[in-house]
């Protein structure tokens, strides 16, 4: 049984140590928000933050955590659903099939978190998510807008 | 009434599967997200539907329904602006559900095809679903009218209220629609003027946004009911192989693990508890495959294929008029040069999934499909049941691409459940599974042969195509006489889907087919991707061999092409061609093609650096899909264009060694990311009359014009993609 602190609320999950926090979440602790794409770490639709940090949960297991660490999936980055990114995703209708956008809202947050107002630069870099529909650009303005419209780079 | 896919008629179709089995009782499916932005409904059967196509409900929530699926490609958006605009609804009023295709059948296909394919989810569907607007609206002015006993044609509608002119006394249709239900639809349904449009033509907000930014769409893949188990298969890496043993007691003690199952002759599952315990399983499990013959298929015994074909000497003619190779054997100059074009997997972000309920009498699906009646088909056959005892519950697409228009994935997944009757079975692909067991992007290989004369004027063009079908694997009754039509897209002689925008005074374009054991399928843009490749390439080597302009020479051969011609002059103006070139460009290219019913050009500038690594300045593209009926859409579907074709051009390679497609993950069939994709400038020059596909065309150009923009910044002509094996760097 490991517990762990998620979204503010303390689970209890049973499983196998081997198991990565992505599937603890999907399967155990029953929040499907944060996505299966590749299971190796290869494209980020499982992102979700650890204590601040943006971290791919698909490789993540459940052996190297406890209850300290403070993870939170795209159903707590804020009560209502109005953070800031989630915000400019709408106003630019962002998502296309969706599938992949709770890793980059997740990713963009983290990266607006440590970095206010990135610029293009920060943002290729921060951003490696893989998006199959094409929203790359729609996410790129989304960040810029969120971190209140100061398009730099 | 209709069981459909709202959040409570799904449960009313679980009910249905539950006078079956007693277990399915208290079935639930998450009620968030099987229909994005649906508010709850109220009690089923309490709320009449004005007809196939709407529901008003006493609250004035508008409900339109919905045959084709979502993707993200914004059909759903597009088709309620088609129905809105004959219903002048309330447009903040709107919701939409989903048709079973089971409940289409028990009424005669009410909705027409499901469909979702060839970018023509509103195209193909435009007349019939604008008419199930209008007569909806018909009908429930005629209530009103007849409410006040006037005439109807003293009413008119707007956002959902019926005024009466002379007295200006109105009625909400909420406070009709029960009346309206049960009048006789009307014999004749005129549709509004496109001049008068006052939706169609807007940039609507997508009505299923909010739900992707909080986690809460439920996915295929999110599925969860009551007792479920879940699968992962494992199908022999060999295409057609079969599986020779399988040790059950390798696997059986391990965690979680309550099934290990045969499915069919070539695939085997781990059934447990999660999806990560039978994940684990299933690679712990032993089995050994009979791979049969095709364990010697290499990408170079197909490659050798293909270049057989290149020169056969019988091959089926798309487009021929003239005697090409006589004008080519006449001429004074001859170009020629011979390109290739690998296989790609679609690779959705979402893996294959689909949930199963099988008993013996019935099979209830839940799942993404691009097709809920071809789903349904294969339903009912993999389950061993009448059709009208099956049933397709669609949930919206992780990505489609083509992928989920055929149902191999959902076959397997009724074959694994029918072993567990009355247990829900969500059967789930690993990505691995999926990109070894795609149906991939056709590989072909093209020959081109153009004679030119003294003044440059191409007096003779040859294209010999040498490669798969896609057809012959997948409708080989739609064959025709052996020849595949669809390989031909955008070189066709003529027509209003995909004809070539050239006149050559002789031409040949003939398929030399040559078909794998790797099956090919529709791939986002399918056949267009290669020929746009093969024929704009060349046309632009025609051009540099002849020291003439490309734009130039494409012009001379367009004369009677005036819609291909005017999408390429939009962007050739656009990007400044022919003038000096900004800084850090070292290069433009373009392309042209009709596809899909649409005009559409790209034209792109790229610079080279001295590592040879391509940085793709700006793309700016033109679409002329005729009616534009959301302008903000058509520019997302043309950046994911650019995407998807781009990450064809740059990464997209499956290879075969052992008759296996190598590629197991996105760690090797890499994709384009943030960091290199171009800007993006589109045009949307909608000229009316028609009715074009948006969701493919400019994939089709992105590849031509970036290649050509290369060869203008470094002199390298690159014949095969996908780039990554390509050395840049100036020769």
């Amino acid at each position: 049984m490991t517990k762990l602190t998620v979204n503010g609320r303390v689970v209890e999950v049973d499983a196998t140590p081997d198991t990565p926090l992505l599937w603890a979440l999907r399967d155990h602790v029953g929040l499907t928000g944060t996505k299966y794409g590749c299971g190796i770490a290869a494209c980020g639709a499982c992102t979700v933050h650890i204590d601040g940090q943006a971290i791919r949960s698909c490789v993540t297991p459940l052996s190297a955590l406890d209850e300290s660490q403070k993870i939170v999936t795209i159903e707590g980055l804020s009560p209502d659903g109005n953070h800031p990114v989630q915000v400019a995703w709408r106003e630019l209708d962002v998502p296309q099939c969706g599938f992949c956008q709770s890793g980059m809202i997740m990713a963009a947050a983290a990266l607006l978190a440590q970095t206010p107002k990135p610029t293009d630069e920060d943002i290729n870099a921060a951003m490696s998510n893989i998006c199959r529909c094409g929203t790359y650009n729609r996410v790129r303005a989304g960040i810029h807008q969120a971190a209140g419209g100061g398009i730099t780079g | 009434m209709a069981p459909l896919d709202t959040v409570s008629s799904s449960r009313r179709g679980l009910l249905k599967g539950a006078a079956a089995g007693a277990v399915l009782l208290g079935f639930h499916v998450p009620a968030k997200g099987v229909l994005a932005q649906t508010a709850p409904s109220a009690s089923p059967g309490q709320v009449p539907e004005v007809n196939a196509w709407v529901v008003i409900h006493p609250d004035d929530r508008v409900v339109l329904r919905m045959a084709r699926s979502e993707m993200g490609q914004g059909t759903r958006t597009g088709l309620a602006q088609m129905i809105a605009e004959e219903l002048h609804c309330d447009w903040s009023k709107i919701s939409t559900e989903y048709v079973t295709p089971g409940e289409s059948l028990r009424r005669n296909r009410a909705w027409g095809a499901f469909l979702t394919a060839g970018s023509q989810g509103i195209r193909q569907s435009q007349d019939y679903v604008r008419k199930g607007g209008a007569a909806a609206r018909i009908m429930l002015v005629q209530a009103a009218a007849n409410r006040w006993n006037v005439p109807a044609a003293e009413c008119s509608a707007k956002d959902s209220v019926v005024t009466h002119g002379p007295t200006g006394r109105t009625l909400r249709y909420s406070e009709v629609a029960a009346e309206a239900a049960r009048l006789t639809p009307p014999a004749e349904v005129p549709l509004k003027d496109p001049s008068t449009w006052t939706v169609i033509g807007t940039s609507r907000a997508r009505l299923d946004t909010a739900a992707k930014t909080t986690g809460a769409l439920v996915y295929g893949a999110d599925l969860k009911m009551p007792g479920m188990l879940v699968a992962v298969p494992r199908r022999c890496p060999v295409f057609g192989g079969t599986v020779r043993s399988l040790d059950r007691a390798s696997v059986a003690s391990m965690p979680g693990v309550r099934h290990v199952l045969q499915v069919g002759d070539g695939a085997v599952a781990v059934v447990a508890d999660t999806f990560w315990q039978a994940k684990t399983a299933l690679d712990a499990l032993k089995v050994e495959w009979d791979v049969g013959a095709n364990g010697n298929v290499s990408s170079a015994t197909i490659d050798a294929m293909l270049t057989e074909g290149l020169g056969a000497s019988e091959a089926f003619v798309g487009n021929q008029n003239g005697d090409a190779r006589a004008a080519i054997a006449a001429a004074p100059r001859k170009v020629e040069a011979v390109y290739s074009y690998p296989f790609q997997n679609h690779a959705p972000m979402e893996p294959m999934n689909a949930t199963v309920v099988w008993t013996p009498q019935r099979c209830d699906v839940w799942c993404p499909t691009q097709n809920g009646e071809a789903a349904l088909a294969t339903a009912a056959q993999a389950a061993g049941l009448p059709q009208q005892q099956c049933d397709i519950h669609r949930m919206d697409l992780g990505g489609g691409f083509g992928r989920r228009t055929t149902h191999d994935w959902l076959a397997d997944a009724i074959l694994i459940a029918k072993q567990i009757p009355g247990v829900p079975i969500k059967t789930m692909w690993t990505r691995e599974e999926d990109m070894v067991q795609g149906r991939y992007h056709p590989v072909t290989k093209c020959k081109l042969t153009a004679g030119v004369d003294a003044q440059g004027n191409v007096t003779g063009l040859h294209m010999r195509i040498s490669g798969q079908s896609i057809l012959s694997y997948v409708f080989p009754n739609a064959l025709q006489a052996g020849r595949d039509p669809v390989v031909f897209q955008g070189l066709n002689p003529s027509g209003a889907e995909s004809a070539i925008g050239y006149s050559f005074p002789n031409l040949l374009i003939d398929h030399a087919m040559r078909n794998t054991h790797v099956p090919p399928h529709f791939w986002r843009g399918v056949n267009h991707n290669q020929n746009a490749v093969y024929l704009e390439c060349f046309l632009d080597e025609v051009a540099h061999a002849t020291n003439q302009d490309p734009l130039a020479l494409r012009r001379k051969l367009m004369a009677n092409h005036p819609k291909h011609l005017a999408v390429l002059n939009a962007v050739a103006e656009r990007i400044g061609w022919g003038g000096a070139l900004p800084a850090g460009v070292q290069g433009r290219g373009i392309a042209q093609q009709m596809g899909f019913g649409s005009y559409v050009a790209a034209a792109a500038e790229v610079s080279v650096n001295d590592k040879g690594e391509l940085k793709i300045h700006r793309i700016v593209a033109a679409t002329d899909p005729g009616y534009a009926v959301n302008p903000k859409l058509i520019e997302m579907q043309v950046e994911g264009s650019f995407v998807y074709g781009l990450s064809a051009l740059l990464h997209g390679e499956c290879t075969v060694k052992d008759g296996a497609i190598e590629q197991t993950n996105f760690d090797t069939y890499n994709v384009l990311r943030m960091d290199e994709m171009p800007k993006v400038e589109t045009i949307v020059m909608g000229s009316g009359g028609f009715w074009g596909g948006v969701g493919e065309p400019t994939i089709m150009v992105a590849a031509p014009a970036v290649l050509n923009a290369i060869f203008a910044a470094t002199g390298k002509r690159i014949r095969d993609v996908p780039l990554k094996n390509q050395d840049l760097r100036r020769a």
